[in-house]
């Protein structure tokens, strides 16, 4: 059963453009797996974003941790449908611990696209801003066009958060490509948060 | 277990050491026999300390925190760390990221849950096959050294290491 909604599907390529245009703050990114940190990456480098290869699911998880080390700084999980859906609990989580200074942006396009489209969850029955307002996350809404991506992006950035931003994403394939170094993009990241230094 | 003053204090060396390194994030699944060490984290101001709904969450936020300058540990039960395979190879081997963990051992030495027993066979293997650098803390008088130790060399070598807490330590589960 399809259900009723009233949110456009956009673009993926358009809305992580319109996200890092938005950062101001050298913002933290955690890129999901997949389609979601090649979308980041494609979107453009920055030295504070971190590219997940593998550890499906484990986007929030990552940023959560990030934002409780860094409370000053701002931290942004972009993740797809399909790895949320794996892991839920961390919503509550989440929640629960309240950070104000992390926002989630879920792509959801209803599908493994990654592997051959197959359907998530979301595209009969699940929605994950109601799951994630059931998890506790009370600043949580579905992004209605662009411009009321970038409405709520704005207001979610400037805090307190938690926040929760859903997208809903046609079915196309990234541009782009991270490159599969994971001790490399590790060492960049922490270079580019001010954890570690070059030699 | 708990009128042995022995198994009953082995948090203690535990949390010394853990301070001695600069670790004050204290992520967990809870389990009966950590329960001394997580009343004591809550209680300590230095810490900051909560329950993750999953082990691997867990390690995901210990990771993230690390990455952000802040030191961590994962607190589980053998079962937990069971699910773990995954994440430990493809974050926090491949990425090369401190994680501490600490794991309450269940199943042997008095078990009497099959499923236990079981899974407890799988966790020094795995541990092993991803040259994860583990410990089994036995005896009060070693402890503070070993998770010091194992700590320091996690954040020297830039590489996740285990503390496996033996039954004979804690006394372990009270056979049901």
């Amino acid at each position: 059963m399809a259900m009723l909604r009233n949110t456009k599907i956009m673009d993926r390529a358009d809305l992580a453009g319109r996200l890092i245009a938005r950062l101001r703050h050298d913002e933290a990114v955690i890129g999901g797996i997949g389609y979601a940190n090649f979308d980041v990456f494609g979107a453009g480098h920055r030295p504070q974003n971190f590219y997940m290869l593998g550890s499906m699911g484990l986007a929030v998880p990552i940023a959560l941790g990030l934002a409780l080390a860094q409370p000053q700084r701002g931290v942004v999980a972009v993740e797809g449908d399909g790895s949320l859906l794996m892991q839920l609990g961390s919503l509550a989580t989440v929640a629960s611990v309240a950070p104000a200074n992390l926002t989630i942006v879920v792509l959801d396009n209803a599908a493994y696209q990654i592997t051959g489209g197959q359907p998530t969850a979301t595209a009969s029955a699940a929605d994950l801003v109601e799951i994630a307002r059931g998890a506790g996350l009370v600043k949580s809404a579905w992004a209605a066009d662009e411009s009321d991506f970038e409405r709520l992006l704005v207001e979610a950035l400037a805090g307190p958060g938690p926040s929760l931003i859903g997208t809903r994403i046609a079915p196309s394939a990234p541009q782009r490509q991270t490159p599969r170094e994971p001790a490399r993009i590790k060492d960049a990241f922490m270079l580019g948060l001010g954890t570690k230094s070059p030699f | 277990m708990s009128d042995n003053p022995q198994r009953s204090a082995w948090h203690e060396p535990v949390i010394r050491a853990l301070k001695a390194n600069g670790v004050r994030l204290v992520v967990y699944v809870p389990d009966n026999v950590l329960r001394p060490l997580l009343g004591a984290v809550a209680a300590d101001p230095h810490f900051t300390s909560f329950a993750a709904a999953r082990e691997e969450e867990a390690v995901g936020i210990v990771a993230g925190a690390c990455m952000g300058g802040m030191r961590g540990i994962v607190l589980m039960q053998t079962s937990g760390f069971a699910t773990l395979a995954n994440v430990l190879a493809s974050l926090v081997v491949a990425c090369q990221i401190p994680v501490l963990l600490m794991i309450s051992e269940r199943g042997t030495l008095g078990e009497f849950n099959p499923g236990q027993a079981l899974v407890c066979r799988t966790m020094r293997p795995v541990l092993d096959s991803l040259a994860i650098e583990h410990h089994t803390l036995t005896r009060l008088h070693e402890t503070e050294f070993m998770v010091d130790r194992a700590a320091r060399q996690a954040f020297q070598t830039q590489m996740p290491a285990a503390l496996i807490l033996s039954p004979m330590l804690t006394g372990g589960k009270p056979s049901g």
